[in-house]
């Protein structure tokens, strides 16, 4: 009786693997194929795409989009824009949020308790859009650099994921050894905290990059000059608002073979903007899970 | 122990008691006084941008202008947010936020819960690798390129799905142009971008089940979905506590990023949320006392809410973020 029952099940059971198999393979289809779509739409002819030819392969291989894009004046401000938004806003993000969450990782720190209810505090209450813009304004900050920069200086959910991190890897008697062999806590940081915590660190910056990299809000509120957009204002008015400059266009002929090539911009720009995040990604993929979950610790 | 005896003996000179705590508070300061001034930057930067601006508030009980300030501008109490309760649209930006956000939630806050477990049935070979690297993959695609994905798939005549669509004989459609599509194509797509990665951690939550369970249950002729229901299901429950928490207290919050770039006039109807609302009405037609009123009062609306799903949730189960 036990016996038959369990054969039943397990071919109960096969069945209902083979249906997750099935299912995860859907799922992976439906995430695949759709950016498989545009990696072959770049690659193709524009009347290709239009016609509707393309499905999962180029059809009639051109590198015309990418030619197009390229020679777009305004896509390469903006990627060097970003990049520049990128690596200076990253850099003074991880720098800040060590400068914070180390400090509230000591237990012998005097006032930790308040800070963490301050930062809390901000986590669940803001001043709102407008007061944002105010005080950036009033500092004078609108419309230059500093604004894509200063205003996210640090992420108070990041301050927390380094935080448990210190106090989960960096032992107390560690810093207490080293405090009476005379080792002040600025150089303890830099010679025994920031080398352990290299995995945070990779994270952490990940996170921060990615961020700068895909932010658009700050630039539309703070910026109005087109030298200093970030190529995601760039795309937004490419992509959604559908303007190419026709300043940026010397005679008629070029003129009608972009518009021919406006599709295919698309696709390719949309496949170039992504390419520095979807490189980096599988190489922090290992220490980015592990991030994630020092960050659900906490909740 | 001899500090008690030497503080009777040195009380005749000290004023009271007060002396040796503050002694001590000084002294824990001054043994760390580097880190207080490691601190004291990211601290500048929170007064600074965060709590000044919540000071900023204010103006949403005043007629702001620029000429006199904040401080200067005259009180005008609550008449910006009455303009905002009596405006024929109030309850419209209300029910188009929490629609879009409930549905959000209905859909996106399972759909990661039932990835992991999925996940979890098939080992750790190659498969489940690839699953995982291809699922996470979206999470780091911009928000307009996100957007832009969206349009150019679903636009008239050349999207891919409007293709797909003519193909089945079904006639042209301007997706993106019907209100009542919207919620659909703004819920779906974000399943699409963030299933993947919100199952990571209920992924870690499941690897850290103890494997002497799944042992037992083996043992006693357990079925694979007997062993979800009884062992995986339970052991998720903690986290998916805790994040439902968040969600459902965010629910006001719904981001202006994506809604802003996917509306167009014909969708308004169903598109106009609160936080697009904000931006159109301060900062495009610069009322800034009455945008403000409204942000303020849509962050009152989320804490309560917050507030009162932990206090559910405490009370309910073990479960809670305080």
């Amino acid at each position: 009786m036990f016996r038959s029952s369990k054969i039943r099940e397990s071919q109960g059971d096969r069945l209902f693997i083979l249906g997750i198999y099935a299912l995860l393979t859907a799922v992976l289809l439906v995430i695949l194929l759709p950016l498989l779509y545009i990696v072959s739409s770049s690659f193709s002819s524009p009347q290709a795409v239009i016609s509707g030819r393309v499905w999962l392969f180029p059809v009639e291989f051109t590198l015309d989009g990418y030619t197009a894009v390229f020679r777009n004046p305004q896509i390469g401000t903006g990627y060097m824009n970003s990049l520049i938004y990128a690596v200076a806003g990253t850099t003074i993000n991880v720098v800040m949020t060590v400068m914070l969450a180390y400090p509230l990782a000591r237990k012998t720190f005097y006032g930790r308790n308040v800070i963490m209810v301050l930062l809390i505090i901000t986590m669940i209450f803001e001043g709102g859009l407008i007061p944002y813009y105010l005080l950036v304004k009033n500092l004078q900050l609108l419309d230059t650099r500093w604004a894509m920069i200063l205003p996210g200086a640090l992420a108070v959910f990041q301050v927390i994921v380094a935080r448990t991190f210190f106090q989960t890897t960096i032992p107390d008697e560690l810093a207490e050894a080293a405090e009476l062999d005379g080792c002040n806590d600025i150089r303890f940081i830099l010679r025994i905290v920031l080398p352990l915590s290299k995995p945070i660190l990779a994270v952490m910056s990940l996170m921060y990059a990615v961020g700068h990299w895909n932010a658009y809000f700050d630039a539309l509120i703070f910026l109005r000059s087109a030298d200093l957009f970030p190529l995601q204002i760039v795309l937004r008015n490419i992509l959604i608002l559908n303007t190419i400059d026709p300043t940026m266009v010397s005679n008629v002929d070029i003129f009608l073979a972009q518009q021919g090539l406006k599709d295919l911009l698309k696709y390719s720009l949309i496949v170039v903007a992504s390419l520095p995040v979807l490189i980096i990604y599988p190489f922090v993929q290992k220490y980015f899970v592990k991030g994630v979950m020092i960050g659900s610790l906490k909740g | 122990m001899t500090g008690i005896t030497e503080q009777s003996i040195a009380a005749p000179r000290l004023p009271g008691r007060k002396k040796p705590v503050r002694k001590s508070a000084y002294k824990r300061i001054r043994r760390h006084w580097q880190l207080y001034a490691v601190i004291a930057l990211p601290i500048l930067y929170l007064i600074t941008f965060k709590y000044v601006p919540m000071a900023g508030i204010l103006i949403a009980f005043k007629d702001y202008n620029v000429v006199q300030g904040i401080w200067g501008s005259p009180w005008v109490g609550f008449k910006y947010f009455n303009q905002f309760f009596e405006s024929p649209n109030f309850w419209l930006y209300i029910n188009n936020t929490l629609g879009i956000s409930l549905y959000g939630l209905a859909i996106g806050f399972p759909a990661p819960i039932l990835l992991a477990l999925a996940l979890n049935e098939v080992g750790n070979g190659l498969f489940k690798k690839s699953v995982q690297l291809v699922t996470y993959a979206p999470y780091f695609i911009s928000t307009v390129i996100m957007v832009s994905i969206i349009i150019m798939t679903l636009s008239p005549n050349v999207g891919i799905v409007s293709k797909f669509f003519q193909w089945m004989g079904v006639e042209n459609t301007n997706f993106m142009g019907m209100p009542g599509l919207f919620k659909s194509i703004y819920v779906w797509s974000d399943v699409w971008q963030y299933t993947g990665y919100g199952a990571i951690i209920y992924i870690a939550a499941l690897a850290g089940v103890n494997p002497e369970l799944y042992e037992s249950a083996k043992v006693d002729g357990a079925s694979r979905i007997q062993k979800i229901i009884n062992i995986d299901i339970p052991s998720l429950i903690p986290v998916s506590t805790i994040l439902l928490i968040l969600n459902l207290g965010n629910v006001m919050k719904l981001g202006f990023e994506k809604v802003y770039l996917m509306q167009n006039p014909l969708n308004l109807q169903t598109s106009e949320v609160i936080s697009t609302y904000v931006y159109k009405v301060g900062l495009l037609s610069s009322s800034f006392s009455f945008s403000t009123a409204i942000g303020f009062f849509n962050s009152v609306i989320n804490l309560i809410l917050l507030v009162s799903v932990n206090y559910l949730a405490r009370r309910l189960s073990s479960n809670s973020l305080w």
